[in-house]
Formats: C-alpha cells, structure tokens, sequence
C-alpha cells in the first residue's frame, strides 16, 4: 500500500460493478481526505448511486478495493457493519420513519448500542436528550420534534434524514441528491446546514443542482460511465471541454 | 421519548385489562356459586366455548407482533399455536395410564393400536406437566429459531417470505398425518382424562382453564406491549416502515426480526396448549394453512399494529364463525372471504381504526359547535 492508501479517509481504486452485463461503474477510483467535503457530479446512469452502494455495502464490486480509514476493507463487511464503523447516507428519496415522532426518528439514529438486548433491556444514556435537542436546533426542527415524520414537508423530512445522520455521528456522511424537490430557499438553507456539518465531518454530496454545488464551494469529481471524468474545483472543471460535451453542455 | 404513547398500559390497554379481569372473576362465580336454574347461570358449553376464543385471541396477539409491528406476514403462524398443542396433548396421554381402551400402563392407545412395543424418544418426559409447559414453548421457539434464522439471514421479506411459512405449516401437516410420526396420525391425540390430576371434562377445571386463559392473555399482551413500547419497539416499527434506512443506521435487521417472530412463536404455542384441554381434540387439521390465514383476518378485522385490536378481532370474528356455522354453515366461508374483502377495502385499520377515527372526528366537531 502507497502512503496515499493510509492517510485518505476513504479510498476506492479500480472498482467495477456490472448488473446482468450492465457496467455500473468501470474501475472507478476516488480518494477523499479526512474532513473533506466533496461534490459529485454526473449525468443520470453515471454510476453515482451504485458508488454510495459500494461504500456503504449494499452491493460487493466485482473488483477493486474499497478502504475506509486506510485499513477497514469495505468489501467485506455489510451494511450494519459499515454503519458502525462510522459511514452514514441519506437516500436520494428522503427515507425516514414515517410513522414515529421527529424525537424518535433522532433517537433510533443516535449513536448508542445497536444490539437487540440494549435496546430491549438498556436504559437511554443521560445526554440523550440534549443532543437530540441539539440536532433539532441544527436541522430547524425543534417546533415539530412530537409530529409524526409522515407529516413533515419535503424539505423538512430531508433535513431530518440529515439530522439522523449528524446523529449517528459518523466520520464520513454520504448524502445523495439533499436538495431535490426543493424550493430555492430550502436549498439554500441546505447548503449552509452541509457547510456547518462538513466544519467537523467528511462529506461526500451527490448532486444535479449546479446552483447548489456552486454554494457549497468544495473539491468537484465528475463522473461519466462508471469511472471519474475529471476533478477539482467547478470552475476548471466546467471550463473542461469533456465535461461540457458529457454533462453540462447539454 | 414520547410519553403519551411510550406507556406500558394506555387507555385502550386499561380497558382491555379490566375486561379480562372481570371476566376471569364473573365467569367462575355464573358457572359455580349460582344455582344452574338461576336466569344467570352460565351453561359449562359456554365457558369452554368463550375458553377457546381467549386462546385465540391470544394467538392473534402474537401474530399482530410479528405482522403488525415488524412487518412479517405469517402465513404459518396456526403452526406454532398446533405445536404448542401437541406438546400439550402429550403431557395429556401420558396422563390416561391404564384408563385407556387397551390400558397400556406407558404406550397411549395408538401405539398399542399399532403394534409398537416402545415409547418413542420424543415422547420421553412427558408424563411430567413441567416438561410439558417447557416444550409448549421450546418446541415452537426452536422452529421459529430455524426457520427465521434461515429466512430472515437470506433476507427473505414480503410475499416469499408468507408464502414459506405457508409451505411450512402445510408440510408439518402432512408429517402429522403420517402415522409413523408417531403423533397418532390422523386422529391426532384425544381422549384425555385428567390435568394435573383434575378431570378434563368437569366444569370446575373448565373454569380453571378459562380463567388461566384469561391470565395467558392478559399476561400476552403486556409483554407484547413492553417490546413495542420499549427502544427495541420503536426498532422493530422503524424495521416494518424502511427496512433498509433500519440496516444503514446500523442495527442488524435479522436479529431483531429474529427475536420478534421466536417471541411470537412462543406466545402462539402457549395459546395451543391452552386451546386442547378445552377442546378435548389436537390433530393435524391445526396446521391446516387455512387456519393461520383465519388468524390473519382475525387481526386484520380488529386492527393491526394494535394489540388490542387483535384480541378484540379474535373474537368478533369467531363469534361470527359459531353463529354462521350454527345458522348458515354453508354460508361461513363466504362471509369470512366477503368480511375480508370488506376490511381491507374499507377499514384498513380494523374496527380500532374506525373507533379512533370517530373519535378525531368528534374531537374537531366540538371547537366549532362550541364556536
């Protein structure tokens, strides 16, 4: 292993994935920091969603390798497995528990024992409830904690995925496509709530939303056909004339 | 977290409760302090009858565990309930000695019948009623174990998974039929004489069975209430609404779908064994696949995810089953099917469902007539 492969958070090299001869992703190869935040961009088809599915162990690639924290070899383990360790993703269509309270959606999210006895038997740590307040008050919540999560708005049940994610506390947060459907003021909103976040986590955002990435002012990696077109900040990689031709220019 | 419906017994448990309660007291005084000619007299038809229907109530509590809250429909749940009957049934004929017809002092009748000269393994220890209690709940919890295990590891969800566990209700069916399982084949084991030493057919063990029912029930439900009510609930629901959110947050989906189902296959074993000394009968017509879908209707009539509801559908819905089957039995089946129907259509929330929506609507009926 180079030293690149020790120091990177997250470090993909050579994945392949192929559905029924359908090739998701052709050797793609990506390293992020720790504490990065990095966009992802790409047109439909260009293999972000199975990227996330790799990572977080819902699909095993054909080949390559898949490191977390340049030892934990992500291929190997599921999805429990890699949550504990520290990944956590926010589905492209906002995936929450529709029939439990606003608190109790943060609380089945909040870091503590995952066992089936803990949670039959234990009891909830003492600060369970102010860091729930806290995720509250970061995600503009606060009013709507005793709501069932079916009757929050769009945005609002976004931000509360995001609010379960920050309250796994995990190294690295996945985060698929935050703003679709979004009104403009929510994005913006979103935008600076991923900016407070990604001060002390890794991020890694997927999305469509040109406006929105610009906002987020972070590292770009276009993706094309299952393999990285180009990478680096959005103006030199919207000035690139591959990308243009693939994705923006269209 | 959320004090209003995190509690052990709400409202509706209250009610629920007090009903047992008072029915495991009135029915004892009805049957034996008052005089048979009294107006108020319970005839012993009726204990046993409304016995039975507390069993499957019971059994409705525990597939409304597996069904309502986790999301598993169990096509097989009738398996668990006739298990816990033939561990019952067991203890009952070892219990018979010399009384029966061949008056084998250790082999039941049909073994003697077909010319065995030793008791199988499986029906060593038997004779002993602790034994017997023990695997009224080990035997259906070691299946449920398995089985689940099996399933549940291979994420088997959704219409396969209820189409297995009918597969596998229908095929203890017909190993029960064989006569070299050495249950006693298509009869089944009848015949009992007494339980822990007190005659099956007299009305004050009637009573003693129907007011340990009652118990059963009462004591169903309060644990099914602390699961759901407990973290691991709030899991289990969290499984039923977005399994796969439920696995990204990192809890392992199989374990707890595991623990539910082998809970609920207990509770649904311990409803059998209860059930046969009141009916007097097991046989292998228990694991008919047609019995664990009743027992679905009956949840689905009374309102899923409610506990409650479940108990109260078991027994609406075999009340109408002894009044249809005495006044139109031809009919029965398609009322059950036409009552189905209904409630899915109609009342997707059971009869609980239409009692809460009666009372949101009066709820918001008064600021205005207030105003």
């Amino acid at each position: 292993m180079d030293h690149s492969v020790t120091t990177s958070l997250l470090y993909l090299d050579g994945v392949s994935v192929s559905f029924d001869g359908y090739k998701a992703l052709r050797g793609l190869s990506l390293t992020l920091a720790p504490g990065e935040m990095r966009a992802i961009i790409g047109p439909n088809g260009a293999g972000k969603t199975t990227m996330m599915d790799v990572i977080t162990g819902k699909t095993r690639p054909d080949e390559g390798d898949v490191l977390f924290g340049g030892t934990h070899d992500l291929t190997k383990l599921d999805e429990a497995q890699i949550a504990e360790l520290g990944i956590g993703r926010k589905f492209q269509k906002p995936t929450v528990f529709e029939s439990q309270s606003v608190d109790d959606n943060l609380l089945l999210a909040l870091k503590a024992p995952r066992g089936a006895l803990a949670t039959l038997f234990g009891k909830p740590a003492p600060d369970t409830r102010l860091r729930i307040d806290q995720i509250l008050e970061t995600t503009r919540l606060k009013d709507h904690r005793h709501r069932m999560a079916a009757d929050l708005s769009h945005g609002q049940k976004q931000w509360l995925e995001i609010g379960m994610l920050l309250a796994q506390d995990p190294k690295l947060l996945l985060v698929d496509e935050p703003v679709a459907g979004m009104t403009d003021a929510e994005t913006a909103q979103t935008a600076e709530l991923l900016r407070a976040i990604a001060v002390d986590h890794s991020v890694v955002v997927v999305e469509h939303d040109m406006t929105f990435v610009r906002d987020l002012g972070v590292k770009v990696t276009v993706l094309h056909e299952g393999a990285v077109l180009a990478e680096g900040p959005l103006d030199v990689v919207s000035a690139d004339p591959r990308v243009i031709e693939v994705y923006l220019g269209r | 977290m959320n004090p209003a419906t995190d509690r052990l017994i709400d409202t509706r448990g209250y009610i629920f409760l007090a009903v047992l309660s008072a029915a495991a007291v009135l029915v004892p005084i009805l049957t034996l302090v008052i005089p048979d000619e009294s107006a108020f007299a319970m005839p012993p038809y009726l204990v046993a009858l409304f016995g039975k229907y507390l069993c499957f109530a019971l059994l409705a509590v525990a597939l409304d565990l597996v069904w309502g809250y986790c999301g598993i429909l169990s096509l097989g749940h009738g398996a668990f309930f006739a298990l816990g009957g033939y561990a019952m049934g067991m203890y009952l004929m070892r219990q018979i000695g010399t009384r029966g017809v061949y008056a084998h002092p250790v082999l039941p009748d049909f073994m003697v019948f077909l010319n065995w000269k030793e008791l199988p393994v499986a029906w060593w220890g038997f004779q002993s009623f602790p034994y017997a209690m023990a695997m009224v709940l080990l035997i259906p919890g070691l299946l449920a174990f398995i089985f689940g295990w099996l399933a549940f590891r291979s994420r088997v969800t959704g219409v396969y998974l209820s189409i297995i566990t009918q597969a596998m209700t229908y095929a203890l069916m017909l190993a029960f039929f064989r006569n070299d399982m050495g249950f006693g084949g298509n009869n089944g084991l009848t015949d009992f004489k007494d339980l822990l030493g007190f005659n099956v057919q007299a009305t004050e063990t009637r009573v003693a069975l129907f007011v340990a029912s009652c118990i059963a029930l009462g004591g169903g439900y309060l644990v099914a209430r602390a699961v759901v009510t407990s973290k691991f609930g709030k899991v289990v629901i969290a499984i039923r609404d977005a399994e796969s959110r439920t696995r990204f947050l990192g809890y392992r989906v199989e374990t707890y779908k595991l623990a539910v189902f082998v809970l609920s296959a207990m509770m649904a074993g311990l409803a059998g064994a209860l059930y046969v000394p009141q009916v007097g009968i097991i046989n292998p017509g228990e694991f008919s696949p047609a019995n664990s879908i009743e027992a679905v209707i009956w949840v689905a009539v009374g309102g899923r995810g409610t506990l409650v509801g479940a108990a109260l559908g078991a027994f609406m819905v075999n009340w109408g089953k002894t009044f249809f089957t005495g006044a139109l039995p031809e009919y029965w089946l398609f009322a059950l099917g036409g009552l189905f129907v209904l409630v899915t259509l109609f009342m997707p929330k059971g009869v609980i469902g239409l009692i809460d929506q009666y009372k949101v609507r009066r709820a918001s009926k008064k600021p205005t007539a207030e105003g």
